[in-house]
């Protein structure tokens, strides 16, 4: 089957500055694919290029088989858009936000109004519906910018930092809901700079860095190629740290000596903390943990994903 | 470059959700009406009653009052027009954001340049039917070609509201609409609106004829007292020529501005 979006050399260029640098993807029907890499990688950018809000530099894009040069308004008709920052109707209520989308794609306003009160229950806004949306919590606002996305029934959602800034129960209330569209077969892409969110939500991705793609893999894989199966973490006291490098090599795979902490990369980690108390070494803290997707980025770039 | 439909197809999307805005705050529209009247009152009644008749030219001469009142009701249809083409276009474009939304659907920029010059047009063709309306029962309308004066009206809003979307695309700060009186004011002063243009001597007739709201003045009146002649096409002519212009600079600069 034909992949839904398929990029190759795609490039976004601002003035002399390279925001996406001739990246390659696919993604298939169905699947959650995310975009993850600290600020500033290009995510947004390249998101925007998908849903044709913002021209290709150089490169081809197509989207649901279409050129987003030539066919912007068709691909907009069946795409979703979650943007980074929400860019709800301040002058309407919080229905009538979801009622007037629903007319900008030719809904009739029967219709939108029924989709409206589907998706207030979804998101679970019902109670708010006749409300102003400035004195929404950040949650609620960017729950109602995903029903607002999916109004038109999308074949795919595009979601650019979907719980950025959110506190941890906005996020697993969104997280579920954005779990329950997988389910009903709509393509999520998302982008985000939590390694949680990532392995939560997505079946494959691509980790960027500096307008590039630096690997591409489901979380698992990517994990198995890119790090240990356990890490154990170390604080030591200031100044202490430096010092010990020469002592931990032998300790595991690898060791990654951090600001504040220092990892050791290994299959067993409670193994390596017992050879480790054994040497009479002692740190403040030993925390035995699975590898993440911030251990990969970590060894891809050699720096942490949110600085 | 990122093609929209042709013509702007789905611009009356933006005026539904303009329409569903006002319908809390209609009241705002209502006091526009007024402005106009006081104006009429005060100079086409109150210094008319000083000036006696205007010569229209050709022998033709009417009460003080019939020669200012269509010049007001251009004045309003440009004012009307810009209200929302200015003021309330930057508060969309640079702080609400709305646009960016709009632009996530199938609608373009061309959709988005034509519903908000329809948009502001709607407003400043509102106040002028009204200001007609008060024209007649008053008794300064003299011609039955006054039922073309709302069409004229709408087509001074149209070329007004185009150009002021433009302009308000280039500004920067809320301080920058200080030139849209500086300009709009001489405007209002001195389109051949309280005296005649041959008041000025030739070269500067020439320019006041190159400046827009002399011809929607110039059209209004001619309708209002029958004073018809081959000049009201040029006047058309040049009101179409404006706003289409107008439009198409639109859709570039917004283009140019969220599209990047
Ligand atoms: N409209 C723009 N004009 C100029 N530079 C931009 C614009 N948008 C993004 N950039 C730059 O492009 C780079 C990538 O930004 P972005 O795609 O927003 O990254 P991310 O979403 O991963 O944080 C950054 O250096 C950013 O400053
Ligand atoms: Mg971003």
């Amino acid at each position: 089957m034909d992949p839904l979006i398929s990029a190759r050399g795609l490039t976004k260029r601002f003035g002399d500055l390279v925001a996406v640098d001739g990246i390659d993807f696919d993604v298939a029907k169905g699947e959650a694919f995310g975009f993850l890499g600290p600020n500033g990688a290009g995510k947004t950018s390249t998101m925007r290029m998908i849903g044709s809000t913002s021209p290709v530099t150089a490169g081809t894009l197509r989207v649901l088989g279409l050129d987003p040069a030539v066919d912007g308004p068709r691909i907009r008709a069946r795409v979703g858009v979650v943007p980074q920052l929400d860019t709800l109707d301040m002058e309407l209520s919080v229905r009538e936000n979801l009622v007037i989308y629903g007319r900008y794609f030719d809904l009739t306003y029967a219709e939108a109004g029924r989709r409206a009160d589907e998706l207030l229950a979804f998101v679970q806004l019902t109670e708010r519906a006749r409300d102003q949306v400035e004195p929404l919590s950040g949650g609620m606002k960017r729950r109602l910018t995903i029903a607002r996305a999916l109004i038109s029934e999308p074949d795919l959602l595009l979601l650019d930092e979907p719980t950025t800034g959110l506190d941890p129960q906005a996020r697993h209330l969104l997280w579920d809901r954005l779990y329950r569209l997988k389910q009903r077969g709509v393509t999520l892409v998302l982008t985000t700079h939590y390694m949680d969110e990532a392995e939560q939500l997505c079946d494959r991705l691509v980790v960027m860095d500096k307008a590039r793609i630096v690997a591409q893999g489901s979380p698992r894989e990517l994990i198995e190629r890119y790090s240990t199966r356990e890490v154990v973490e170390l604080r030591f006291p200031p100044d202490a740290a430096e010092s010990m490098d020469g002592r931990l090599n032998g300790l595991a795979d690898r060791v990654e000596v951090l600001p504040d902490r220092v990892l050791l990369y290994t299959a067993n980690g409670d193994a390596a903390s017992a050879a480790l108390h054994e040497s009479g070494i002692r740190p403040e803290s030993t925390l035995v943990r699975r590898s993440t997707l911030e251990d990969v980025f970590l060894r891809l770039t050699g720096r942490s994903l949110i600085e | 470059m990122i093609a929209s439909l042709p013509f702007g197809r789905r611009a009356s999307r933006l005026i539904e959700r303009n329409l569903l805005v006002y319908r809390r705050g209609w009241i705002i529209i209502f006091s526009g009406f007024f402005e106009p009247f006081f104006y009429l009152l005060g100079i086409g009644f109150g210094i008319g009653s000083l000036v006696g008749n205007v010569s229209l030219g050709a022998g033709h001469s009417v009460p003080y009052a019939v020669f200012v009142a269509p010049a007001l009701m251009a004045g309003t249809a440009m004012n009307g027009a810009l209200y929302d083409s200015t003021f309330n276009l930057f508060f969309k474009l640079r702080y609400a954001k709305t646009y960016d939304a709009v632009l996530a659907t199938p609608l373009g920029v061309a959709d988005v340049a034509l519903g908000e010059v329809t948009w502001a047009l709607m407003r400043g063709s509102l106040y002028s039917l009204g200001f007609l309306v008060v024209m007649a029962a008053l008794g300064l309308v003299i011609s039955p070609w006054a039922l073309l004066a709302l069409p004229a009206a709408t087509l001074i809003g149209f070329s007004s509201a185009a150009v002021g979307t433009v302009a308000t695309t280039f500004m920067r700060k809320w301080q920058d609409f200080d030139l849209v009186i500086v300009v709009t004011l001489p405007l209002l002063l001195f389109s051949a609106t309280f005296f005649p243009i041959s008041v000025y001597p030739a070269p500067l007739q020439a320019f006041v004829q190159l400046t827009p709201l002399y011809h929607g003045v110039d059209l209004i009146r001619g309708l209002t007292t029958g004073n018809l002649g081959p000049g009201l096409l040029v006047d058309v002519g040049y009101l179409v020529l404006l706003g289409a212009f107008g439009l198409a600079i639109t859709s570039r600069r917004l283009q140019h501005l969220l599209l990047k």
